[in-house]
């Protein structure tokens, strides 16, 4: 049984299918049948996608022969090996993957859905969200736009800087950037927080005009005063916010007695992905709480190893496969032009090119980039969800292209 | 790597003075790094974090976030803020031996 029918769910449920056919019996179970392409919420603000367009059906993403079950679930009964729904029935599993995401919580910052929401205050991390801010921006004359991250762990970790950086190419598309302030809130302690990112890519920021607000964790949203109030009582005044909200796992991950952490998030072994809480849970995307980034294609690189570890477990054997926490990211920069990133947990985002020594310019803005972004989309429904592997790209990170001698520092 | 000295100990640190190994960290290095890092003595509500800190690296492999500090730690955010100004789990991860919390690039 496999919760959530996003990209995690779906394409280890037709990985699944694919691996073991007839032997099991697979079933998907989510809430509602709209898939939403998240990659491309970005886009929507500046008019550069429509709503509309990144929605699909989620059973019709599914293998012939997967089951798909709309429904709430309610709470999962470990001990029991049940699912329960919000209907009151149950459903059985003998393996149970975990890939119900991560859900948005504004209302644990005080005043983020408050006065102001929607109005001066938005958000581009839901469909509804980037729709209403793509009309705030098109009526946007001039001010102090902010940017604001508010705490990690959040889905697509460099998307609140990908939307500064296009908010810059926007305003300038306009003729109004200069009468836009752009600025950047961030929790952590820089914009970048890897060396190398930080030596290669320290001056992007600052000659685009962005000012960046490090190590601000904002404690209050006043949508009236306009002005975000970090718990240290620092104050970043704004004419139009967008806010990363909170994430925290599915609702229904608090109400299983030891499946999620206080996030609720899947705490799970960082390299098999089976979940502390049962052999015969896995967790796959951004539902898990390890400490690979949250992304689609930390999903996809994630299935190989689940989908073998799911056989594995059904024959008894000991989970052989193992993640290494790749992920690769296209940044978009602005101007047409994107950087491409790809790391593990034991290698920070290093130059070179990817996937091999001829490919992609690493951790550097080309238009190449930028093309390989918009390609991804096409990508995500023909190749990501149906749970194939990408042609000359493996599910560990390659070393071939990378120049570690970037990281050494002198 | 740089290293520093801790109660008299040796141990390998980052550029910007966070343990590469965790391992090597003991209690009896906390005091110095704290006066290093200006954040004076350390009282009992200090030492609550710090423990609490190690705790959830050895069951995560990372540091916590503030906001999990705040749910968790039983030391609220704004108390946070006044026991480690500025970064509470930036400097409290580096007071406890452990990795720096970071971003993806």
């Amino acid at each position: 049984m496999v919760l959530g029918g996003g990209a995690g769910g779906t394409l280890s449920a037709n990985r699944l299918h694919r691996q073991l056919g007839a032997e099991a019996d697979i079933v998907v179970v989510d809430a509602d049948d709209r898939h939403v392409y998240q990659p491309g919420l970005l886009f929507v603000p500046f008019g550069m996608a429509r709503p509309a367009d990144l929605v699909r059906s989620r059973s019709a993403q599914l293998r012939p022969g997967v089951g798909f079950r709309q429904a709430v679930v309610q709470q999962v009964d470990l001990e029991a090996n049940e699912v329960g729904l919000a209907d009151g029935t149950s459903l059985a599993y003998d393996v149970l993957v975990v890939a119900s995401g991560a859900v948005l919580l504004p209302e644990e910052t005080e005043g983020l859905t408050g006065p102001g929401w929607g109005d001066t205050v938005h958000t581009f991390y839901s469909l509804e969200g980037a729709a209403l801010l793509s009309s705030a921006l098109a009526r946007f004359e001039g001010g102090r736009v902010v940017v604001a991250m508010i705490d990690m762990p959040i889905k697509c970790p460099v998307a609140p800087l990908e939307f500064a950086l296009l908010a810059d190419s926007y305003f300038s598309r306009r003729h109004i950037r200069d009468k836009v302030s752009l600025t950047y809130v961030t929790s952590l302690d820089g914009a970048f927080t890897k060396p190398v990112c930080n030596r290669q890519l320290s001056g992007l920021l600052a000659d685009k005009g962005i000012d960046v607000v490090t190590e601000f964790n904002t404690g209050t949203v006043d949508g009236e005063g306009r002005r975000l109030i970090s718990y240290d009582d620092r104050e970043v005044p704004f004419d139009l916010a967008v806010v990363v909200p909170l994430h925290g796992g599915a609702a229904y991950v608090g109400r299983s007695p030891g499946l999620g952490d206080e996030l609720g998030f899947i705490p799970a072994d960082e390299a098999t992905l089976q979940a502390k809480a049962a052999p015969n849970v896995f967790v796959i995307g951004d539902a898990a709480g390890i400490a690979a980034t949250k992304a689609g294609s930390v999903a996809h690189f994630e299935g190989e190893t689940l989908v073998a570890n799911v056989g594995h477990y059904l024959r008894g054997e000991p989970l052989a496969a193992r993640f290494d926490g790749h992920t690769n990211c296209f940044i978009e920069s602005g101007h047409r032009r994107a950087l491409l990133i790809d790391y593990n947990n034991e290698t920070e985002p290093l130059p070179g090119h990817f996937p091999g020594p001829i490919g992609l310019p690493l951790l550097k803005e080309s238009r190449l980039n930028h093309l390989g972004k918009l390609a991804f989309e096409h990508l995500y429904w023909r190749v990501l969800l149906p749970g194939r592997d990408v042609p000359g790209v493996g599910a560990a990170m390659p070393r071939a292209g990378k120049r570690p001698e970037a990281a050494i520092t002198t | 790597m740089p290293t520093r000295t801790y109660a008299d100990i040796e141990v390998e640190v980052d550029a910007e003075g966070f343990f590469t190994d965790p391992s090597t960290w003991q209690e009896g290095m906390a005091p110095e790094i704290a006066r290093e890092a200006g954040v004076g003595e350390l009282t009992d509500r200090h030492w609550q974090v710090i423990k609490f800190m190690r705790h959830q690296y050895e069951e995560s492999g990372s540091g916590p976030t503030v906001r999990v500090l705040g749910k968790t730690s039983g030391v609220g955010i704004k108390e946070l803020y006044q026991l480690f100004p500025r970064g509470p789990a930036k400097l409290a991860a580096r007071i406890a031996g452990i990795p720096k919390p970071r971003g993806c690039i």
